[in-house]
């Protein structure tokens, strides 16, 4: 989780109370008690993992052809294990 | 309808940049946020979000936190339809004065069951009549899962829940599903459709198809919640997959009143031995745990005549049976 | 300046609402009917398929609809105007906080009508008076001009960026919705540009910009969302400074509209009446004024130093202005047609004794309920009241300080 910065005033914020963060300033990865592991031999790209993902923690590096864990965000689920279809993610204890 | 020229690749899919942002505080496993992300996918221009309260509003807009790319509303539990109302009645009057730039503007109202089913049913009912263009999701985890697992009018029959527990002498949920998508039909609406995440371009496919029509579109999206219905939150996409191999939510589309089978269910229409018994899908969720004993694995049955039952109705509405 | 020219028409209190919304240049009216605001919507109807105004007209299904309505497209840009009475209002309560902590500055006229049970179609203040805690301004008229001037002002004041809070005008049901009087009306140009069009203040969103508060795909903000007891107090504490400058507001665009329309109503929060040397005051909102003035003028023929407060705006509440306007007054009337059961007296009563307990002089003051339900009241029986505050100064105490005015019993 991001360190709690001071919280301000009312004078200081927007009214109305529009956000003023996204919440990829929020890390939500230290939830995660097992973390997806990847074995890029047997992986396809087939990015099903990528489209699954509830968290938007894998991303499709189009530059490198190839995905990218986000640990950062990524909270454990297995999701993205239990549906590849090569069987290339294993959910390791962190 | 052009919809089904569009590609939609998977690689489409993941080049597109989220709109609906990493750092949401929804539960591990959690497939209405798979869902949250997959419609936004789906957008194709300038578009403003409403939400009813439910779980992905309070997880995705903790102040000063917001998962949303786009711009989106909240106010209130049982008014999604009618935030949109405003919303569209508004952007159509301003663009007119010249207030605002002069182009079209998607609108997207989400809610779960409960915003949709019970409290939100009226706002919906009304927005609809009066012939609003935009498109309703209903991200249905079958309880109200953000107050405590409660039972609601889209929990099905046996599952238990906070307020319809398994007991000595009750069985959980006493009544089946009511049937929303149906009832939105009978609302002549220009499209009404079912999704479920496990089929992906399916989903993505009939949000945009919803974007696409002129007036009123309803999407009922299945969403399975790990922590709600007591299953392991790496088979919440699974469960989605189970789900329409069961039959215990078929997909399909309602355009202008002609119902048809979407490529999922239709497989299934084709081939019945394909159909999964209902016990397959029960099986693996603890919130019909009890079933399986011999005091109540009576009320299986009975699951599986209502999702035959059902099933036969809706072959006979796509004109296959 | 010398005001403007001005056209008289025939109008009850409803139809000068619906005359003032078609000429503000409004958005977006969504509404459902209830009596005795329905002529409102009825009549902008017929604007609408008349083609004299270019607003988007909602027919919702509910009045939580027809508020949640105005809400989202008042956050979309648009100037929104709905209107209710009574039960309706109260099946808003929800979204009228939703609206204020929004700050959304969406007009409403409220017919003010009793609230069930037994139902009741009648006037009294109770269903205004049960959402005075709900975040918005509110503003009670006196007649159909004040009606048809205070729309016009509402939408001014709601819309003030240091303000941007919803607005309430409260015309009595029946007694004012229903009652033709000749009301000037100024010409659509001088109305249209008295509210000019809708400026946005600037807020900070997450993708780092400054960008004006509303629903826009090309500056994507979002708004309603989740505060937690770390933030949520700060933004209810943001409300109440909004109220504090209304009050000011409130007086500006009283008297700017003044300037304009030749028509004052005191300060525009406060309309005083023979109280610069009164000995007994009566304490009212709304058309009851009529009624009192023309006790007072009796009395004042008899030698009696009578004098009237009608408070104009509610919310926020003058407490200075009213302290004021009263601690050289002997004994003190004040008349709610509400109740607050089991809160000894009405809310109008609490609220001028609480204004006056940081007087060093603080009169006697008496609390009298009356109309409820459409109960008429008469000029006797103001009389009457009167007459106690007489009895009260004689013997120096009082002895009821609750009365119920033309009940059995």
């Amino acid at each position: 989780m991001t360190l709690k910065e001071k919280e301000k005033s009312w004078k200081e914020i927007s009214i109305a109370a529009v956000c003023w963060k996204p919440s990829t300033e929020f890390l939500t990865g230290d939830w995660k008690t097992y973390k997806p592991v990847r074995d890029p031999a047997k992986c396809t790209r087939c990015l099903l993992c990528v489209i699954f993902c509830p968290d938007g923690a894998i991303h499709w590096k189009a530059d490198r052809n190839d995905i990218e864990f986000d640990y950062n965000y990524c909270k454990g689920c297995g999701v993205c294990a239990n549906e590849c279809p090569v069987k290339a993610i294993e959910m390791k204890l962190e | 309808m052009q919809s089904e020229e569009w590609k939609f690749t998977a690689k489409d899919i993941a080049e597109k940049p989220d709109l609906f942002m990493s750092g949401h505080r929804a539960c591990a496993g959690c497939a209405p946020a798979a869902v949250m992300r997959l419609i936004l996918k789906a957008t194709r221009g300038p578009t403003i979000v409403t939400m009813a309260t439910g779980c992905m509003e309070v997880v995705s807009t903790i102040y000063p936190y917001t998962s949303w790319a786009v711009p989106w509303l909240h106010t209130a539990f049982e008014n999604a339809a009618a935030n949109a109302s405003g919303i569209e009645a508004a952007i159509k009057v301003l663009r007119k004065k010249g207030r605002i730039k002069d182009e079209h503007v998607d609108v997207i109202a989400i809610a779960g069951d409960g915003g949709t089913y019970d409290i939100g049913i009226q706002a919906l009912s009304g927005a609809v009549e009066r012939g609003h263009d935009f498109l309703f999701v209903l991200y249905d985890n079958e309880a109200y899962m953000n107050t405590g697992i409660q039972r609601s009018g889209g929990t099905p029959l046996g599952a238990s829940t906070t307020t319809s527990p398994a007991g000595e002498v009750i069985p959980g949920k006493l009544e089946p599903k009511k049937p929303i998508a149906d009832i939105m039909v009978a609302h002549e609406i220009p499209y009404v459709a079912t999704a479920s995440p496990y089929y992906w371009r399916d989903l993505i496919i009939k949000v945009r198809k919803g974007l696409e029509v002129e007036g009123p579109a309803f999407l009922h999206v299945f969403a399975p919640c790990p922590r709600g219905w007591r299953s392991d939150p790496s088979k919440s996409i699974e469960l989605s997959r189970l789900a329409v191999e069961t039959c215990v939510f078929p997909l399909w589309e309602c355009i202008n009143g002609e119902y048809q089978l979407s490529a999922p269910s239709k497989v299934i229409a084709m081939a019945p031995q394909k159909k999964k018994p209902v016990k397959e899908y029960l099986a693996v969720q603890g919130r019909f745990r009890h079933l399986f004993t011999p005091k109540y694995e009576k009320l299986i049955d009975e699951i599986q005549r209502i999702t035959d039952m059902r099933w036969q109705k809706l072959l006979k509405k796509c004109g296959i049976a | 300046m010398k005001s403007v020219e001005q056209k008289v028409l025939a109008l009850n209190g409803d139809e000068a609402v619906a005359y003032a919304v078609k000429q503000c240049d409004v958005d977006v009216v969504a509404a459902y009917p209830i009596t005795p605001q329905t002529i409102i919507v009825e009549r902008f109807s017929e604007y609408v398929a008349n083609g004299e105004v270019e607003t988007a007209f909602v027919c919702t299904e509910s009045e939580h609809s027809a508020l949640t309505a105005c809400l989202a497209a008042s956050l979309t840009g648009a100037r929104a105007f709905t209107a209710s009475a009574s039960a309706g209002l109260a099946l808003m309560h929800e979204m009228l906080f939703v609206t204020s902590g929004c700050r959304a500055p969406v007009v409403m006229a409220i017919a003010n009508r009793a609230l069930s049970a037994p139902i009741n179609i009648h006037g009294d203040q109770s269903d205004t008076m049960a959402q005075r805690d709900s975040g918005w301004i509110q503003i009670y008229a006196e007649n159909a001009q004040e009606v048809y001037d205070s729309v016009i002002q509402a939408f001014r004041i709601a819309e003030h960026p240091e303000v941007l809070l919803p607005a309430m005008v409260c015309l009595d049901g029946f007694q004012l919705s229903h009652s033709v009087e000749n009301v000037n009306v100024l010409p659509d140009d001088v109305v249209k540009k008295f509210v000019g069009v809708r400026q946005f203040p600037k807020v900070l969103t997450h993708e780092g910009k400054l960008a004006p508060l509303r629903l826009d795909p090309h500056n994507p903000m979002t708004l309603g969302p989740l505060a937690f007891p770390n933030y949520y107090f700060e933004f209810k504490r943001q409300q109440e400074e909004a109220m504090k400058k209304a009050l000011e507001v409130i007086r500006q665009v009283h008297n700017e509209y003044a300037e304009i329309s030749g028509r004052s109503y005191g300060d525009g929060l406060l309309d005083p009446y023979h109280l610069e040397d009164a000995e007994i005051a009566t304490v009212c909102l709304g058309s009851t004024a009529g009624t009192v003035k023309a006790v007072v003028d009796e009395l004042r023929s008899e030698g009696v130093k009578a004098g009237l407060l009608r408070i104009r705006a509610f919310r926020p509440l003058p407490v200075e202005g009213i302290r004021k306007a009263l601690e050289n007054v002997k004994a003190v009337a004040v008349m709610d047609r509400s109740m607050s059961f089991g809160g000894h007296g009405g809310a109008v009563f609490h609220e001028v004794r609480h204004a006056l307990y940081d007087s060093d002089k603080r009169p006697f003051i008496v609390n009298y309920i009356y109309g409820l339900g459409g109960r008429d009241t008469s000029p006797m029986q103001v009389r009457a009241i009167y007459k106690d505050l007489q009895e009260i100064v004689q013997k120096g105490h009082v002895e009821t300080p609750i009365k119920y005015v033309g009940l059995r019993e």
